[in-house]
């Protein structure tokens, strides 16, 4: 039987049924029931679970018309309209946001970084004085001695945001005890890690709130001059940042004799060229004086020898954000927030396979359920979750059973995972740990400047062997092989960079030695992602013979003609998965 | 800046800015321009919005910006401010969408539920 259309409906079996009888009964009135196919969709696919949240989907082939949220009088109406006279029914059309409400509980987020991102206009330094802007560094100017600055921040318990939460009072005193007529202040905007950008949005959001926490370091430290580097990849920053200081210049609030005191303080911006090891506070100074960005043996430390070899004080965007809050409403109410050891807010951002992508600002302490599943809203498509990697190419990953964690340094730690900036990657079952290990491990091999050998040729060792495996050629003992050169690169390296690459293969042997195991000795990839470990096959049965698959197969693997069950070539397929996207039937199966 | 009392007045000032801008204007209409707001198009929904309040000769209507909301997954986001009432967020407002939100929110005072984000 030839068809000149099909209908393909999907959502719920009990809705689609209804609105299939709908549809069926009236093309069966118009005389239409041999001439048009209605069948739905098989199988509770990932797609069809999406699907399902938008109500009763149906497209016509041909033509390829999408409708949603359908109901058996709007199935009626389609058949009369669309499949009798041709017109399709504009206003059942599937929309690509669905109008169903959107979604954002705040409730477990707390906004001090970020109080005013997203509310102010960040061009307009007004708006940045009307919310007390300025007002916690005219505070300490001509009410506080650098000193007494300082007791704040320790009260405070503020910690560095960049990664190894070194407690910024701390720093900012051997930055102060140093001996020297020129100081600086720098603050680091080199935000690198894949999928992080809490950074970006604060510079983006709130510039003046960063400028403020630096010219408060720039008092306690003794600097006259301070840097912003800023990587070159976030334009709209620099420029937000740059008339951000103009405006900041002719308010006074930079230059010289600042709120009436002796205090003298101007900024410039420098931007990074795109290298990963200048987010290391070494590399990045070398950099700011135009040599190229490695890191360099501490001690010293840029406290004593940093920027041309003067004391200098560096800590992160966020630290520097964090700073005018303290100091207005004081270091209780910031130490009233978070844990024990760690103190305030943490900014994330929740990136990968989650419904709700974006940024959030929450206290420590909070679990890492609650991130996932209360921000983050779950995971996409309501799969199974499987592990977030915090720390970005350089932390590790949690999983499942370590969900009721709280989020804060040390207990990061202690599951072998790190805090890093903030990044918040979620991960389901469909995502293959060997092949995730691989991506940040080539990612750290490409980023590594060269100047240790054990992480220059440590890491290009480790993604050989972790390439292999994705390739279906790993060997007995490639795991303990990455164990081992995993300790020696850590070992042997003078950064972080070199120091924390292997930690995320480290830490997913560790919480998914199974997974490697299976790639290995049963040369199954069970996410389905490693290409060489998988093949894809058509169902017969199911096939329509729409050769919609055939003809998007971009190395022609596909044959079987119209109307009937098409076959896929293994020995030509390069397993790329676009037959089973396009496949309206579901019928495309991966092994 | 010379002293503490000078900042305070600017501080007035600008507050003062506000509440004029507030008192003299039927709505204020903000949009997320970070980097995730432009990615999604903002600046089409920018240039949008601005069109439609010329075509309709709507002059009181405060067109401004902001950062980040942290609803990346729902760029383009606007918000908006009728009168008095609280400012709502809406998601996902593509150019396609604007002259709705502007005829039913902006001028007839409804906001547009569908497309509101739930906080």
């Amino acid at each position: 039987m030839a068809y000149r259309a099909h209908v393909i409906i999907s959502g719920t079996p009990e809705q689609a049924q209804e609105v299939k009888a709908a549809l069926m009964g009236k093309l069966d009135t118009l005389g239409l029931n041999e001439e048009i196919e209605v069948r739905e969709a098989t199988g509770l696919t990932p797609r069809s679970v999406t699907m399902a949240s938008r109500g009763v989907e149906a497209v016509v082939y041909p033509e390829v018309v999408h409708y949603a949220g359908l109901t058996p009088a709007a199935a009626e109406l389609i058949a009369e309209e669309h499949l009798l006279k041709g017109r399709p029914v504009q206003d059942l059309f599937f929309e690509e946001h669905p109008a169903e409400p959107l979604d954002a509980p705040s409730a477990k987020e707390v906004r001090v970084v970020l109080r005013n991102v997203g509310t102010i206009n960040p061009e307009s330094i007004d708006d940045y004085i009307a919310e007390d802007g300025y007002a916690a560094l005219g505070k300490a100017l001509t009410e506080m001695t650098p000193a007494e600055v300082l007791e704040v921040l320790k009260t405070s318990g503020l910690r560095g945001r960049g990664g190894a939460g070194f407690p910024t009072w701390l720093k900012w005193s051997f930055a102060r005890a140093a001996v020297s007529d020129e100081k600086y202040v720098v603050c680091n905007g080199d935000e690198g890690d894949p999928g992080a950008f809490m950074n970006r949005r604060v510079l983006e959001g709130d510039p003046h709130a960063v400028i403020e926490g630096m010219a408060i370091a720039a008092y306690v430290v003794g600097a006259q001059e301070g840097y912003f580097y800023v990587r070159a990849e976030y334009p709209i920053a620099i420029r937000t940042l740059r008339l951000a200081i103009e405006q900041a210049r002719d308010y006074g609030l930079l230059g010289k004799n600042i709120f009436g005191t002796d205090f003298s303080f101007d900024l410039e911006v420098r931007m990074g060229a795109g290298a990963f090891v200048c987010g290391e506070e070494t590399a990045l100074m070398q950099s700011i004086e135009g040599k190229r960005g490695q890191p360099r043996t501490r001690p010293p430390f840029p406290a004593t020898s940093g920027l041309w070899g003067k004391p200098t004080n560096i800590n992160n965007v966020e630290t520097y954000a964090n700073v005018p809050q303290i100091l207005l409403q004081g270091g209780e109410w910031f130490a009233s927030m978070g844990t024990e050891k760690s103190k305030g807010t943490k900014t994330f951002a929740i990136a990968g396979k989650v419904k709700r992508t974006g940024l959030i600002e929450v206290p420590l302490g909070i679990t890492v359920r609650e991130i996932v599943y209360d921000v983050g809203g779950g995971v996409l498509d309501s799969r199974p979750f499987k592990a977030v990697q915090t720390g970005g190419p350089l932390g590790g990953c949690i999983p499942e059973k370590h969900l009721d964690l709280p989020v804060d340094y040390e207990s990061l730690a202690s599951v072998g995972s790190a805090m890093g900036s903030g990044g918040f990657i979620v991960m389901d079952d469909l995502t293959c740990m060997v092949d995730m290990a691989r991506f940040f491990m080539e990612f750290a091999q490409e980023e590594s400047c060269g100047k240790c050998v054990p992480c220059r040729v440590g890491t290009r060792q480790m993604l050989e062997i972790l390439e292999s495996i994705c390739a279906g050629t790993g060997k007995p003992g490639d795991i303990e092989a990455l164990e081992k050169l995993g300790a020696s690169v850590t070992q042997g390296s003078l950064c972080g960079l070199g120091q924390g690459a292997p930690n995320p293969v480290l830490s997913m042997i560790l919480n998914f030695r199974n997974e490697y195991e299976r790639h290995i000795y049963d040369h199954k990839c069970d996410a389905k992602v490693c290409r060489a470990l998988i093949e894809f096959t058509i169902d017969p049965p199911t096939c329509i013979g729409c050769t919609r698959c055939a003809r998007n197969c971009p190395v022609d693997a596909i044959a079987g003609k119209a109307r009937e069950a098409h076959v896929i070539d293994p020995e030509i397929c390069i397993r790329c998965g676009i037959c089973a996207e396009v496949c309206p039937v579901d019928a495309v199966f991966v092994e | 800046m010379k002293s503490l009392e000078e900042l305070q007045k600017i501080k007035e000032r600008a507050l003062e800015r506000r509440r004029l801008a507030g008192e003299g204007s039927r709505a204020r209409v903000v949009v997320a321009m970070g980097t995730c707001g432009i990615a999604a198009g903002a600046r089409d929904t920018m240039t949008a919005i601005l069109g439609e309040l010329e075509k309709r000769q709507i002059a009181d209507v405060v067109v401004t910006q902001t950062g980040c909301v942290g609803l990346c997954e729902y760029e383009p986001i606007v918000q908006v401010q009728v009168g008095d009432q609280d400012m709502v967020t809406y998601g996902n407002i593509d150019t396609d969408r604007v002259s709705t939100l502007v005829e039913e929110h902006v001028v007839g005072g409804e906001p547009v539920e569908k497309w509101l984000v739930r906080k």
